[in-house]
């Protein structure tokens, strides 16, 4: 399908410019999609990351993902950034610009870099030869050679000059780079500065000999902006949920949630314990709660898979908790460093017992924060587990975005109240099945959080009418509760759906937009809320769709089995099932639908 | 006088009849409790006794404190979570020889170098009663009583004590279901002492173990001051026979209590992540 929207002639070119911060420009792009590679060390990341922070103070929006080895130094790494005019939900089809400071390695990841005849290499040709790949795609490849203009500046590193070619080449001024690199190595010292300034001024030089690749003017007003990695934005939205208490073992690609919350924390007056394993950490996160302090852990696949037994506990004995699962390839250790849908099996259907709980997503950067927020709140307020599926293509993702929305408010907690009267029922058997819980220290309160079956007051039982009354009150309070509009992102009209969760709802969202620009109506459906499952708002969802496309990063096609189990969907039904740890790109959508014209 | 109902060891006990066989250790160590609690006179209401799975793990049900019975072997890290989160409660975590030495091994390691403030009592039987007699991590090689292991285990048994102090326990104590007298006091000794404290209990199972019933002639109590020096202590205890009794070793590390402030509110991060658009140059 043609892509329309790259290199276009943006709207914005012929406006005024708001002065402020680019030159005016005739012409410019509404998005550029550029890579910086290297080897681990290098310095890659960290260029992007400079790239990135720039174009946000110059008023973009921007995405940066990254692609890395398991090695804790020297492997490879690339930063793949999109910086455009108005926010982005995904990478896009193609890089527009490769910026290689050498080909270290460089064949371990081609495959996340997809090159077309329109891309741009940019390659040090004291670095070798360029790989076969690269010439193979077509692209254009010019020679810089970033490494001796570095060598010329004392102390210049290469990845300064690379990131003042960049900039220079989207149109991103360089005094812009120079007052954020000032503000990130101030305290380095003058020299540190001075070097890398020199640098920087190289590459801008530099790219006055390389074909343009210039933005458009971002737009005048943008409204407030956040710079922010999907696993910030998940310890934010833990702690605005009223989060207090936090043990976990360190796990990638999960630990910068728990790197950002421990000092949040301490502020805050809570804690982030670091446990001696995922058994002791989520037990010590079922303490926590059941004393009263609001309560989350931070993992990925292999920690879940270990903290699955305690999950059954919390939900028997109705201990409100969260576990954020930042999903990496499986099974087994998998690839720690990237990113795949694959446990949403194991989240939904790893408890053993008839084990009801809530599995929730979230499908953006900024809605990490959002469902994270609402997931502690759905948790504390119907007393259970909620397990919440990230995962390293958001949890390890930067984005420049709007600040994102308040989830849905919610009671919070039903708590017992001191009592001079004898029998409190801790698991009275209630209309909404969520039953008031006592807090220790609540005088005439007492009783025994119980794993095993028990009755209404938490006394140990076998009997059939004890466990058939507790399954239906655990049951009940998830079923019967009203989870309001958040369950789902639904937008657009028309007959067909692309049906999706999770972080494949970012190129859904961006390849729906393009059909739509392009005369297609299409809606997006990206559940939220994946349990308990929702058919009647879904089936309401879907009413005069006749045509559902699943898109999905697993192999086993897990989502899609998830909805066939528990949801009715329309006679036409297309999978776009990939495994990571290549991501799912609008245009794979788009020529699936193609097929449908 | 204060409004302050004086509580008996009888009311810290619950209605609950237990599931544990006539003769069990685990009812002295339950008397025993009750009566260290009503000793302490600390409220019912905050109390918190931790378990996991085993026979003598069924405890809390049978008390009247707040209590969780949770799954096999995570006992200390659940009671962590609880006192952690809870300075002002009584944690206690109670618990069998397989619990907390097996399953739970790891635990019973990190919660001795932890040194959270709560007290664990470590009901050592030797034998996996609830599953009907198998060996445990303190039985000896050569039982060959079970099923499951009929040469025996051939495994050299672990030795709490030892075990607890190499790894940092700050409080040992051991106590004999046959004198529930000596263990509530050891029991109150543990709640007091600040940090992690061990309560090993020989604690005879009659129905697997009928032989341990000799146990109340092997016991002998300490006669000496408690140990205060951890290098003393294991030099003391290396040849130890399992039976010696009383307050064992009583160290002085600072209880862990990560510091907390109320500086700021969670909606005040929010300011760290919004980017100020600035003109160049």
């Amino acid at each position: 399908m043609e892509r329309d929207h790259i290199g276009e002639i943006s709207e914005a070119a012929s406006e005024p410019n708001d002065g402020a911060s680019l030159p005016p420009r005739a012409v410019g792009r509404s998005t550029v999609s550029l890579a910086l590679i290297g080897a681990g060390g290098a310095g890659a990341m960290r260029a992007g990351e400079i790239l990135l922070d720039v174009a946000a103070k110059a008023g973009f929006f921007g995405l940066m993902t990254r692609a890395m080895g398991a090695q804790i130094r020297g492997g490879e790494a690339a930063a793949l950034l999109r910086i455009a005019t108005a926010p982005v939900s995904s990478p896009d089809d193609h890089l527009d610009l490769l910026v290689a400071l050498d080909w270290a390695n460089f064949s371990r990841f081609a495959a996340e870099l997809p090159l077309a005849a329109t891309s741009l290499v940019i390659c040090d040709p004291d670095e070798g030869e360029v790989p076969t790949a690269i010439r193979e795609s077509g692209a254009q490849s010019v020679a810089l050679a970033m490494k001796k203009l570095a060598g010329a500046v004392p102390g210049g590193r290469t990845n300064m000059v690379a990131l003042g070619a960049v900039a220079a080449l989207i149109g991103l001024p360089e005094a812009l780079v120079t007052e954020v690199l000032a503000r990130q190595l101030g305290r380095k010292g003058d020299t540190v500065l001075a070097a890398s300034a020199g640098a920087l001024a190289l590459g801008v030089n530099a790219a006055a000999s390389l074909p343009p690749l210039r933005l458009a003017a971002p737009p005048v007003v943008t409204g407030a902006r956040w710079n922010i990695s999907g696993n910030q934005a998940t310890g934010l939205g833990a702690l605005k949920g009223g989060v207090g208490f936090v043990a976990a073992y360190p796990i990638t690609p999960a630990t910068e949630v728990l790197e950002w919350m421990a000092p949040a924390l301490a502020k805050t007056g809570g804690m982030l314990v670091q446990a001696e394993d995922e058994l002791a950490a989520i037990n010590m996160v079922i303490g926590a709660s059941f004393a009263g302090t609001p309560a989350l852990t931070a993992t990925s696949g292999p920690g879940l898979s270990l903290m699955i037994e305690a999950l059954g506990l919390a939900v028997a004995s109705e201990t409100p908790l969260v576990v954020v699962d930042v999903m990496r390839g499986g099974p087994s250790t998998g690839i720690p460093t990237k990113s795949e849908q694959s446990d949403l099996d194991i989240a939904v259907h790893g408890l053993h017992g008839d084990a009801p709980h809530l599995v929730l997503a979230p499908n953006s950067i900024g809605d990490c924060a959002v469902t994270t927020q609402w997931a502690v709140a759905l948790a504390e307020t119907l007393q259970t587990v909620a397990i919440v599926l990230s995962d390293q293509a958001l949890g390890q993702s930067r984005a420049v975005i709007a600040p994102p929305p308040a989830p849905p408010t919610l009671p919070g907690r039903l708590i017992a109240t001191p009592t001079a009267a004898a029998g409190y029922q801790r698991y009275a058997l209630t209309a909404s099945g969520v039953s008031p819980m006592a807090i220790p220290g609540t005088p005439g309160a007492r009783y025994v959080a119980d794993g095993l079956e028990h009755n209404v007051r938490g006394v140990p039982s076998a009997q059939a009418g004890d466990h058939h009354a507790q399954l239906d009150k655990r049951a009940r309070k998830l079923e019967s509760f009203d989870y309001g509009e958040a369950w789902a992102d639904r937008e657009g009209e028309g007959e067909i759906a692309l049906l999706t969760w999770g972080s494949a709802t970012g190129p859904a969202r961006e390849a729906a937009r393009r059909a739509r620009d392009a005369g297609i109506a299409v809606r997006l459906i990206s559940l939220r809320l994946l349990l308990p499952a929702r058919p009647v708002l879904l089936a309401a969802a879907l009413d005069g769709v006749r045509r559902v496309l699943v898109i999905e990063q697993s192999h086993g096609r897990q989502f899609h089995k998830f909805l066939r189990a528990n949801y009715d969907l329309p006679a036409e039904v297309a999978v776009i099932s990939r495994p990571g740890p290549l991501p799912i790109r609008p245009a794979d959508i788009l020529a699936r639908l193609a097929t449908w014209e | 006088m204060p409004d302050i109902p004086v509580l008996t060891a009888q009311d810290f006990k619950s209605d609950i009849k237990p599931i544990w066989c006539p003769g069990c250790g685990d009812y002295s160590v339950l008397t025993a409790l009750a009566k260290a609690c009503a000793e302490l006179g600390r409220p019912r209401e905050s109390i918190a006794l931790i378990s996991g799975i085993g026979c003598s793990s069924r405890l809390p049900a049978y008390t009247s404190v707040y209590g969780f019975h949770g799954v096999h072997g995570r006992a200390l890290a659940l009671a962590a979570g609880v006192k952690l989160a809870r300075p002002d409660l009584t944690v206690i975590a109670a618990g069998g020889d397989g619990d907390g030495l097996s399953i739970g091994g790891n635990h019973f390691l990190h919660a001795c170098r932890r040194n959270v403030d709560m007290t664990y009592i470590l009901m050592d039987n030797q034998v996996y009663g609830m599953t009907k007699g198998q060996a445990s991590p303190t039985t000896a090689p050569d039982w060959c009583e079970s099923k499951l292991t009929p040469a025996g285990t051939g495994i050299a048994p672990v030795a709490p004590l030892l075990l607890a102090l190499a790894a940092g326990v700050n409080f040992f104590a051991r106590g004999f279901a046959g004198n529930p007298n000596e263990l509530a006091r050891l029991i109150a000794a543990g709640i007091t002492h600040p940090g992690f404290s061990v309560i090993h209990v020989l604690s005879p199972c009659v129905t697997f173990r009928a032989e341990q019933r000799a146990w109340k002639q092997a016991v002998h109590a300490l006669d000496d001051a408690p140990a205060t020096d951890r290098a003393a202590a294991m030099m003391r205890y290396a040849g130890d026979d399992g039976f010696t009794t009383g307050i064992l070793y009583a160290g002085s590390t600072p209880p862990f209590m990560p510091e907390r402030q109320h500086a700021m509110a969670a909606a005040d991060f929010e300011a760290g992540f919004v980017v100020e658009r600035q003109a160049a140059g």
